[in-house]
């Protein structure tokens, strides 16, 4: 069952490539939606992974739970090499890694009932009889804040926040090591959101599983993270714990996003960086470091060569910047600010 | 200030198979002129029909519409189809939340621009798609001139949505009504458009609804606040005065619910706000956020709160307001 001391997840070099282009046209292009991942997550540990849509963000957690298999690098999931395994050797391992996704009204078949939907992973691997499942589902279902009766319902019965629950007691009926959430609760209402979010950090206190929390959100991400990966293009940029990374962001995309951020508060000064032109297609990424079509302050370097992820200012944060400097940090890129507040008082 | 734009009572209410659906109950507010006026609430609660309502872009079939929308004075409500056609794109226009599907995909964007321009300004082709150029510049797109050849589907949806506000300030118009505008994009592509939007209409004196469920947009860029509930106002203010002191118990959860501000005051759990929303089917005479209010009291329930002035200009419709937590302030 792997090694209980080390990290639940490990991951290194991992790509996913999609073949694109029209063969009607007869042309092809490779899309690189994952390009080189390195992560790791420790036992209990929640690391959110933040990005844009289109970084890779999603297709990282797909790979994990190796709902689809990478084109390379390494995924050890409890020490085990996971990203080459045949399907029937990846059946065994399923049940430490579940996954949450982001549609609650897409990831529930219509047809069955709510306890039969929470039972499907016992059910898979031939466990229990029918009424011990159903114990453990009311069990689950209670945990997760429904009623044990909503067994009998359908999810069209429920609401959004509802069926978000039933889809967590889902992935931890089978008391799972590592949950996948990709974007859990960006569907959801800013107060059906919070309700879920607090759950899955009473849950993750009561279970002790690590968590993959994927979003594009950064303040749900800051809160509810332990460490955080920022994500652009295809690579993690930036990769340190939640305080080092909102503290004293190095990465000039970090920094951007950052400041981008609407805050919900009108005494805050506005101090902006805008970045600009659009996210590159992972069809042509860019040669150099990726981010320098939209960088503030890239210099030739930028342009030619591919910055590796490393820690250069401490061991637990890494960042991929040729700008990074060992005593003074990141690049300032605050010259590419605009600060503005001109509202009528 | 007087006021450019008035909503006075609006209730507006859909005839389904299922019963009448009362999608605004009783909305009232007012717009001055250059103004950024936010609608907030979550999904369901009313926001957009009430801001489609002013230009009257609802479908008339099945619709019933009560209450007054006047635009300078001018009485909307009663006006004929030809009227408000002469009306909309000139002195009222719309940013809708996706791009994609509000540009039309088998012309040029600079055509489109142009279109507008032609039709409300009476220039001819050449004129009107130089101006297009010059106001796709002002929303900050490269290379203007050869991005009014380029198709929708060439565009990104940051770009796009900068096309459709190009569009919409095309005839200098009163009132720019902004439906969800930022919420289809990326956050760095936001924080740009809203900047467009900021920045442009302080220039053109345009007055903004905006309508939004997000509170960190609304302190970014709005001068002033409607809370929303189940089809009416429970809170109106200043954005700072909201902000500084919410008054209403929803719009207290609501701010205790952002992860952004339990982070701030170093909490790590967030304020949920119990069970749902009301269906909409009915308008019983009590508070319809009693059910779910920590504050609620017989009286709640017994008549509807009704909206207050408790501070100067600031609203509220609540018999227990006050910002702190255990009740009145």
């Amino acid at each position: 069952m792997g090694d209980v001391s080390g990290d639940v997840l490990r991951v290194r070099g991992l790509t996913k490539h999609f073949a694109g282009g029209s063969r009607l046209r007869g042309s092809s292009h490779q899309v690189r939606a994952v390009d080189g991942v390195d992560l790791h997550i420790a036992p209990g540990e929640i690391l959110g992974l933040v990005g844009e849509s289109g970084c890779g963000k999603s297709t990282v957690g797909r790979c994990v739970t190796r709902l689809t298999r990478p084109t390379s690098g390494s995924i050890e999931l409890l020490g085990t090499e996971i990203s080459t395994l045949p399907e029937w050797r990846m059946r065994p391992l399923r049940r430490d890694v579940h996954i949450v996704f982001q549609d609650p009204y897409s990831s529930l078949n219509p047809r069955m009932n709510i306890g039969d939907i929470v039972a499907e992973p016992l059910r898979q691997q031939g466990l229990r009889s029918r009424s011990e499942r159903m114990r453990e589902v009311g069990d689950m279902l209670e945990r997760t804040g429904l009623r044990a009766e909503t067994r009998s319902r359908y999810p069209h019965e429920l609401s959004g926040g509802q069926r978000q629950r039933v889809a967590l007691a889902r992935a931890l009926i089978r008391r799972p090591r590592l949950v996948v959430a990709d974007e859990p609760a960006s569907a959801l209402d800013v107060s059906v959101q919070a309700a879920i979010l607090n759950l899955l950090l009473e849950l993750r206190q009561q279970l002790n599983f690590s968590c993959l929390f994927i979003s594009h959100d950064l303040s749900v991400v800051e809160f509810i993270s332990d460490r955080i990966a920022v994500m652009y293009l295809g690579r993690i940029v930036e990769q340190t714990t939640r305080d080092q990374l909102f503290t004293s962001p190095q990465h000039p995309y970090t920094q951007a996003l950052l400041s981008a951020a609407p805050v919900p508060d009108p005494l805050v000064a506005r101090d902006r960086v805008v970045l600009h032109g659009d996210l590159p297609s992972a069809a042509a990424v860019p040669a150099g470091c990726r981010f320098h079509t939209r960088c503030p302050v890239a210099v030739d370097r930028c342009r030619v060569e591919d910055p590796v992820l490393s820690d250069v200012t401490a061991r637990d944060h890494l960042v991929a910047c040729h700008l990074v400097d060992p005593v003074t940090g990141g690049p300032d890129i605050s010259s590419a600010r605009a600060t503005y507040d001109d509202r009528l008082v | 200030m007087s006021a450019l734009l008035e909503v006075d009572h609006l209730a507006v209410t859909f005839d389904t198979e299922d019963g009448p659906v009362l999608a605004v109950k009783d909305m009232s507010f007012t717009l001055n002129p250059g103004e950024i006026l936010a609608l907030v609430g979550e999904s369901g609660c009313g926001k957009s029909v009430t801001a489609m309502s002013i230009p009257a872009l609802l479908p008339t079939n099945g619709v019933t519409r009560r209450g007054a929308v006047r635009l300078s004075g001018r009485e909307l409500t009663t006006l004929a189809e030809r009227d408000l056609e002469a009306l909309r794109g000139k002195e009222i226009s719309v940013v809708f939340q996706e791009p994609m599907t509000s540009l039309n995909p088998a012309y040029t964007v600079g055509k489109q621009i142009a279109e507008v321009i032609q039709r409300h300004q009476g220039l001819n082709r050449r004129e009107a798609l130089d101006q297009a150029v010059e106001l796709l510049v002002k929303v900050g797109i490269p290379d203007a001139r050869r991005r009014c050849a380029s198709y929708p589907h060439q565009l990104s949806g940051g770009m796009r949505q900068r096309v459709m506000i190009a569009m919409a300030v095309a005839c200098d118009p009163k009132v720019l009504i902004a439906d969800e505008p930022t919420t289809a994009l990326d956050v760095t592509i936001q924080a740009g458009v809203l900047e467009v939007i900021r920045t442009l209409c302080r220039e053109l004196g345009t007055a903004v609804v905006l309508i939004t469920h997000d509170l960190g947009v609304v302190a970014e860029v709005a001068d002033r606040v409607v809370v929303m509930y189940a089809g009416r106002a429970v809170e109106q203010a200043s954005v700072r005065s909201l902000f500084a002191a919410p008054q209403h118990p929803y719009t207290l959860g609501l701010m205790g619910a952002l992860p952004a501000n339990a982070l701030r005051s170093g909490s790590r759990r967030l304020a949920e706000i119990p069970g749902l929303v009301p269906a909409p089917v009915d308008d019983p005479d009590e508070c319809q956020f009693a059910p779910r209010c920590g504050r609620a009291t017989s009286e709640c329930r017994a008549a509807r709160p009704q909206s207050r002035e408790i501070r100067d200009e600031h609203w509220v419709a609540c018999y227990h307001p006050g910002h702190e937590e255990d009740g009145d302030g």
